[in-house]
């Protein structure tokens, strides 16, 4: 579907003609990022995280992809391969650190991408699917990230496979089996190794498959914008192509410039140092920590320690865990408010920015050892968490008075213009 | 019926939290080793920064050490004879230097039985040890860690293994009788346990460098850190080289994309 107004798709070369009867691969692509996708002119840099994602993902495919002609999945050789790759196959440093920073960057423009859509409300009808396939991505690349940090097969990622994997043994009666079962053995080892690696090398492709139902969903509606107003004319939208394919070409370059700079002058900056120690099952190495982007998960999962109602605290930490994610599947139907853009929404503008600082404290909290003062944060951070989406959200948008709104984008745009313009000549 | 759910589910995590709260000791156990501890001393090396270079003298001298004192007990196993073109040898120094070690595995060619054969540049450097019982056994049970990627794989880096090789000191007169080091451990403030296995290896004069260099224990640690800085990361020069040639073609494809940006928007309020 798309606006009425929206350019179509008329080849002119009879090659172009003759294609767009046989398969209109060109059609699809003019009328899905072309001119032939009328977006709300009003969008703001935020809006380029979805394009930096997609660029991300294809950075990683690629440098994996060449990774894997060099890599040798068996416990025996794995950490040496890696080696093999920093030391002797021309250019393998530059291929290595990259896939390994990717990963970082994906993370870092994902996070920027779903705390957009949390403030601007992206997550409201009639957007709610394309929400909840954004967190099946998000699940999808948690597992992704989880499992390639084992194939280097150093300390952390040997004893992050060990935790992690070891979740399923706290769930009662059948969660040894299954971790057994998962593992392929008692330990992770070369079978849980080469599964890992060939999970690892599949669900990239499934995240692929998945983007492209997020982006049709996306399609349907078409995309929101800051003042969370839905496109009512023409003169609200302009052409995908060129003005959204300029701007995000200038975001692409700025996501590269930082990408550059962390993969060739700091390429150790957001790892481990542990894990450049060879996997050793009889050594636990004295903190075992995941990578910064499940920080804030693994302080939730660390924070209860107590048998609540004769559940384990450890099987409570799971469930937690699980849950902090889980509960976003259903934050278009907790969230009640009628108004998207937390520009007009006063209580909530509050309350996400003191969700950003829960979330900040709670990923300091999983970086750090399980002592005092973190412990303690770490349980009122988390309880914060769940009371954020699950009752302080509910509450305030049901409560919250909005601000008056404009009429239309193009009214927001035009005023903001003439706000510059009379701050300007005063 | 979403909302009333969540409620529900919202309040159990907090009671199970509030719980975690009130049943958690907000002091930790006080860890005495803790206050002896020391963070590593910095060590600035011609590799830091953003424009570095390998000074190769102070290369081959770490080389030095690490064959003459350090190769005793630690391996050095990701690195071969090859490499060390990086430090100015030439071909030919690299070939004699590899044949100096007559100790390489080998298969003799007209039995099959076991035996050992001069270095090639393309092997690697020897173990000291046939394996890990052999080393253990060898170092009152103790291990001692391959090299190579050391000053990646420890918090600190260079500055680390600088530290610990000049950390060495008798325990402080107040260090708690359970912190003593025990018979064949020795006291080093800058060691996470306090007290390791290695004993001082370096001793003031104990390498003599053809080039006259101070050879006291600070500069052949110091030489030494510097050499495990490039059998860890021997790329780390031209990384950096590279490094700003993408960042400066980038800054330039950046600038114009931002003034194409701008041209197409020019017409458009937004």
């Amino acid at each position: 579907m798309s606006f009425p107004w929206a350019k179509p798709y008329e080849p002119q070369h009879p090659l172009m003609k003759w294609m767009d009867e046989k398969l209109p691969i060109p059609r699809l692509v003019y009328n899905a990022t072309g001119p032939g996708y009328p977006v709300p002119r009003n969008l703001n840099y935020f809006w380029n995280f979805g394009v930096l994602a997609g660029a991300a993902l294809v950075i990683q495919i690629v440098t994996g992809i060449v990774l894997a002609m060099h890599y040798a999945a068996n416990a025996g050789v794995a950490f040496n391969s890696v080696e093999h790759i920093m030391r002797d196959v021309n250019a393998g440093w530059f291929i290595r650190y990259a896939h390994m920073n990717g990963a970082s960057m994906f993370f870092i423009v994902v996070y920027l991408h779903i705390f957009r859509g949390l403030y601007y409300g992206s997550y409201k009808a009639p957007r709610e699917m394309v929400w909840l396939l954004g967190v099946v991505i998000f699940l999808l690349m948690m597992a992704t990230a989880f499992m390639g940090y084992v194939l280097p097969w150093g300390q952390m990622s040997f004893w992050g496979a060990q935790v992690i994997t070891g979740f399923f043994s706290a769930i009662p009666v059948v969660g040894d089996p299954i971790r057994v079962w998962l593992l392929g053995g008692f330990a992770p080892d070369n079978a849980a190794l080469n599964r890992f690696f060939s999970l690892h090398y599949l669900l990239p492709f499934v995240i692929a498959g998945v983007i492209i139902l997020h982006i049709w969903a996306l399609h349907i509606p078409g995309s929101s914008n800051p003042t969370g107003i839905e496109v009512k004319d023409e003169q609200d939208t302009v052409p995908f192509h060129p003005y959204y394919t300029a701007k995000d070409g200038f975001g692409v370059g700025v996501f590269l410039l930082v990408f550059v700079a962390l993969t060739f002058f700091s390429p150790n900056l957001l790892g481990h140092a542990d894990n450049y120690i060879p996997a050793n099952p009889l050594s636990t190495p004295a903190h075992i920590v995941p990578e910064w982007y499940f920080w804030p998960f693994y302080a939730i999962l660390r924070a209860f320690t107590f048998n609540f109602l004769w559940i384990d605290a450890k099987l409570w930490g799971v469930i937690a865990m699980f849950a902090a994610i889980a509960l976003l599947f259903f934050l278009p139907w907790l969230d009640s408010s009628p108004v998207k853009s937390s520009n007009y929404r006063p209580l909530n503008r509050i309350f996400f920015w003191l969700l950003v600082l829960d979330v900040f404290v709670l990923g300091w909290c999983g970086k750090s050892p399980a002592e005092q003062p973190y412990v303690f944060l770490s349980q009122f951070c988390a309880a914060y968490y769940f009371a954020h989406f699950l009752i302080i959200l509910p509450i305030i948008s049901r409560i919250e008075r909005p601000l008056p709104m404009p009429n239309s984008i193009t009214e927001a745009v035009l005023a903001k213009h003439a706000d510059d313009k009379s701050a300007a000549t005063a | 019926m979403v909302r009333p759910l969540g409620f529900l589910v919202g309040l159990g995590f907090i009671a199970a939290l509030l719980c975690a709260i009130f049943t958690t000791p907000l002091t930790n156990e006080p860890n005495a080793s803790h206050a002896f501890h020391k963070e590593p001393k910095h060590l600035a090396l011609s590799s830091d920064g953003l424009l570095p270079h390998w000074d190769k003298a102070k290369l081959q001298r770490g080389m030095q050490v690490y064959k003459e004192v350090c190769s005793a007990c630690h391996s050095l196993n990701l690195v071969a004879f090859r490499d060390i073109a990086d430090l100015g040898y030439s071909e030919g120094q690299i070939k004699s230097f590899a044949k100096s070690y007559d100790t390489i595995p080998s298969i003799n060619p007209d039995t099959g039985e076991p035996s050992t054969r001069t270095g090639l540049p393309s092997d690697h450097f020897p173990a000291p040890y046939a394996n890990e019982t052999a080393a253990r056994a060898a170092n009152n049970n103790a291990l001692p860690p391959d090299l190579s990627l050391i000053t990646k794989a420890r918090e600190g880096g260079k500055n680390y293994v600088y530290s610990l090789l000049t950390g060495f000191q008798n325990p402080p007169a107040n260090l708690p009788k359970e912190l003593q080091p025990p018979t064949g451990l020795h006291f080093n403030p800058y060691f996470a346990n306090l007290n390791l296995a290695m004993a001082p290896p370096l001793h003031d004069g104990q390498v003599t460098f053809a080039d006259g260099s101070p050879n006291d224990v600070k500069a052949m640690a110091s030489d030494v850190a510097a050499f495990l800085v490039w059998t860890a990361e021997p790329k780390l020069v031209k990384r950096h080289q590279v490094g700003w040639a993408a960042f400066i073609f980038l800054l330039i494809f950046t600038g114009l994309t931002y003034m194409s940006y701008r041209n197409i928007w020019a017409d458009k309020k937004h």
